[in-house]
């Protein structure tokens, strides 16, 4: 096996008990740590053999799920893609930001899918469906692939800073998961999508700072979905 | 005091069986569905290669032929009828989900796209066949999607962060359901006329596995501690190719495309085990294999544990386009570039065959005569039908859950439609609340991990790939006293109301238990080698003996085991060879 030894890594922890109240408090661990560790088995290290009262989402472990967003070092990201190795200690970890916060890294993530529910993330068709699959050509199916990578982490979202600034802006993923069906073939209800975000809290917020697209950790192109949908909202315009 | 909800249809899970019998329910009748995580994080997002159904699309094919691989493949303890409901709905399973719209890889004239996939043929065996529709390489990612959408716009009634623990049975049935919302550390009782179970698998009883950690079988061991057996529970399949020392998955497509394995000496030992078809044969066959070269000393690496997955002759330009997940994994979590050097890999525990029984229908049923048990309702992973018999198909999971999803959310609206209310005892959530309570006064906060590390670490070394009579008796043993341990020990740190995951993971290990105790048990029965359940010292099938499921009841600190015939079809039982 590659890589050098491990050690012991220290991590801070950005904790919040709901029961006490108060500001959340820094506290500081110290874990030992194998060459291939991720920011997660730190997590469960700690949570496993130190202090079980320790509160973080995670499921799937190898970043599909899209439970595990926190704020690594400053950078949005899945705690269990980032290897303890590459990153500087004392490592922080913190709960995404711009999201009410529940315990420790736990938010309320219903804001986050209010958003993503208003700009009808579904097909819309209404056409008698055919007996077999409607056709598609593989450009057609091409032309909005990078944006079904979203796995809903609000890893994108919760980056941005026109969304920490203001309760009202959809945010990046209910963008990219718009981009999603307008650019589908088969999809017939793109107007009233666009509708949604043509008003004071959709596309036109982005300023292109780019933070969204450094934290996704698909690598979807979110900036540049967010620059297709405000064209085509022009486009359809008069 | 718990509060009350009541619904027709309550549904546990919210993965891709959960979903898609959520959208045949809520349709016609009230319906909830309660998920201990977000829809959307569930497990079928994970899966990568594809969903087969003989749509003959790319290539001659026919839902006939796709039964016969499942039969084949499920070293023939599938039930035939089962298969055929299967493999004959595949093809409309497959179009509802394009017209909801699922992003299926397209075919030049604009069909949905089919690919080959271990196991798959045409003609019974005579070449591999296109059969795998599929979406890049995240198909369960992009059904899940799909399905979770598709709620959305119907308006489904979802209760996320919400965790099954126990179940209400009144007068020889369903009355409800308790939960408990992690949000807030209430119990809620759900009255329901049906319920249906779609927790998925429950492969967090082993160390090394490609499941997600909340896979722990809260639904099979709910049923189990309230009197149903659950079916063919030896029969756990181990995918050969998981990330050295963390399990995750390396799909099959990676030696689809070409790869090999290699042992520590550079052989591609699989021309020894399967001279025909070699690195692609059944995951049973090729975890085995992994197994022995192992032992025998002819491992890789340091410690000598593993061997290599060798795609470096595929070239560059393949190796990024079609195997994207391998160079990713490989890179992030060991490091290693698949470019130049073989991954370190191993068998990983992968899928649960067995599960809570059920008809065609995914109703529940109780015993060995196949008796319905009114109310109750299970499909996906956690259901036994059976379709996979001693060993799933690549590819095959996605499609049950689509089938037997479907097929669940009707059987609960008729029933709905047909069906009273249960009774409802006193205090229905009495029973819940002492096993949480029992659970938050446990003497010993730190003993969770230490015992879930240890079933773990022993199911491993005793239970997985390889069994004998002496490994299972000694796994007996040591599941004896851990859950001794569990009972009267285990405790939890944190004593908070909001977000106490400490005491969920605490619910969780005692479900694994339960599970594990039965699968040793009917592992330890069967003296053959059948499918994924592979023992030493019975290295061969034995038809005579034990061509039929195993029922596993709990019965005080014990398991009872019974069994019942498999339902035959066209296909007679023969030698599984490739």
């Amino acid at each position: 096996m590659p890589g050098p030894a491990g050690g012991e890594a220290t991590i801070r922890v950005l904790r919040y008990d709901p029961d006490a109240g108060g500001a959340p408090r820094w506290q500081t661990y110290r874990v030992p740590y194998e060459p291939m560790d991720r920011v997660l088995d730190a997590l469960h290290a700690i949570k496993w053999r130190a202090d079980g009262t320790l509160a973080f989402r995670r499921s799937c472990g190898h970043g599909i799920c899209g439970s595990d967003a926190m704020v690594i070092n400053g950078q949005n990201a899945l705690a269990c893609k980032v290897l303890i190795k590459d990153l500087s200690q004392p490592i922080t970890v913190e709960p995404i930001r711009g999201l009410p916060v529940h315990k420790d890294l736990v938010v309320d993530m219903e804001p986050f899918f209010d958003a993503y529910r208003k700009v009808l993330p579904f097909l819309v068709n209404d056409d008698p469906a055919p007996d077999r699959e409607r056709l598609q050509s593989p450009a057609d199916r091409a032309r909005y692939d990078d944006t079904t990578k979203c796995i809903l982490c609000a890893a994108c979202t919760t980056s941005c800073p026109v969304f920490w600034g203001d309760g009202q802006y959809a945010g990046p993923a209910a963008i990219v998961n718009a981009h999603r069906f307008v650019f589908d073939s088969r999809d017939r209800a793109s107007n009233e999508r666009l509708a949604v975000l043509s008003d004071k809290v959709g596309a036109f917020r982005c300023r292109t700072v780019f933070n969204c697209t450094r934290a996704c950790p698909r690598d979807i192109h979110v900036t540049r979905a967010i620059q297709e949908v405000k064209s085509e909202i022009l486009k359809r315009r008069v | 005091m718990a509060t009350t909800h009541t619904y027709d249809a309550v549904i546990v899970g919210a993965g891709g069986a959960g979903l898609r019998a959520a959208l045949e329910a809520s349709q016609h009748v009230r319906t909830a569905v309660i998920s201990k995580l977000y829809p959307t994080r569930s497990h079928t997002g994970a899966a990568q290669g594809g969903m087969c159904a003989a749509l003959a699309n790319v290539e001659e094919d026919t839902w006939e032929w796709h039964a016969f691989d499942t039969v084949k493949g499920s070293d023939f303890l599938a039930d035939q009828d089962s298969v055929d409901v299967m493999c004959r709905e595949a093809i409309d399973a497959v179009i509802d989900l394009e017209h909801w719209g699922m992003p299926f890889n397209r075919t030049p004239d604009g069909r949905v796209d089919q690919r080959r996939f271990g196991g798959h043929t045409r003609a019974h065996g005579e070449a591999p066949v296109m059969r795998a529709c599929y979406a890049a390489d995240r198909t369960g990612h992009m059904i899940l999607q799909t399905l979770y959408q598709q709620c959305v716009k119907q308006g489904v009634e979802f209760y996320n962060e919400f965790y099954l623990l126990d179940m209400i049975v009144s007068g020889g049935r369903v009355a409800g359901l308790v939960a408990y919302e992690l949000a807030t550390g209430e119990l809620h009782v759900f009255r329901c006329k049906t319920a249906l179970l779609a927790t998925g698998g429950f492969g967090r009883m082993f160390r090394v596995t490609s499941n997600a950690h909340a896979l722990t079988g809260d639904g099979p061991a709910v049923a189990l501690r309230r009197g149903l057996p659950l079916e063919d529970m030896e029969f756990f399949q181990f995918h050969p190719t998981g990330l050295y020392g963390i399990g995750i998955l390396l799909s099959e497509a990676a030696r689809g495309e070409g790869g090999v394995l290699r042992n520590a000496t550079g052989e591609r030992f699989m021309e020894r085990y399967a001279p025909s078809i070699k690195d692609l044969a059944p995951r049973d066959m090729v975890s085995r294999a992994i197994y022995f070269e192992v032992k025998e000393g002819r491992g890789a690496g340091p410690k000598k544990d593993y061997v290599l997955l060798d795609v470096t002759h595929l070239g560059k330009e393949l190796i990024e386009e079609k195997l994207p997940d391998i160079t990713e994994f490989a890179r992030i979590y060991l490091g290693v570039e698949p470019l130049r050097e073989g991954v370190p890999v191993v068998p990983t525990a992968h899928y649960a065959m067995g599960g809570i029984p059920t008809d065609n229908d995914a109703r529940v049923v109780s015993d060995e005569t196949n008796t319905v048990f009114p109310g109750l309702y299970a499909a996906g992973e956690c259901a036994c039908v059976s379709v996979h018999g001693g060993n799933r198909l690549g590819t095959n999971s996605l499609l049950d859950i689509i089938v037997f999803g479907r097929r669940g959310g009707l059987s609960m609206v008729e029933d709905a439609r047909r069906l009273d209310f249960a009774p409802m005892p006193e205090e229905p959530e009495r029973d819940a609340k002492a096993i949480l309570a029992r659970l938050a006064e446990g003497p010993e906060p730190h003993a969770v991990p230490e015992i879930r590390a240890e079933l773990q670490h022993s199911m491993d070394e005793n239970a997985s790939v390889f069994r004998t009579d002496e490994l299972l008796r000694e796994q007996e043993n040591a599941l004896g006293l851990l859950r001794e341990r569990y009972a009267e020990r285990a405790g939890v740190q944190d004593r908070s109301r909001a977000f106490n995951t400490d005491l969920m993971e605490a619910f969780e290990l005692g479900c694994l238990l339960d599970l594990a105790e039965t699968l040793v048990a009917a592992a330890r029965a069967r003296t053959e080698s059948r499918g994924g359940h592979y023992r030493g010292d019975f290295p061969k099938r034995n038809d005579k003996r034990w061509l039929k499921h195993s029922l596993a009841w709990k019965s005080g600190d014990a398991v009872r085991l019974g069994y019942k015939p498999v339902r035959l079809g066209r296909y007679k039982p023969v030698e599984r060879k490739y």
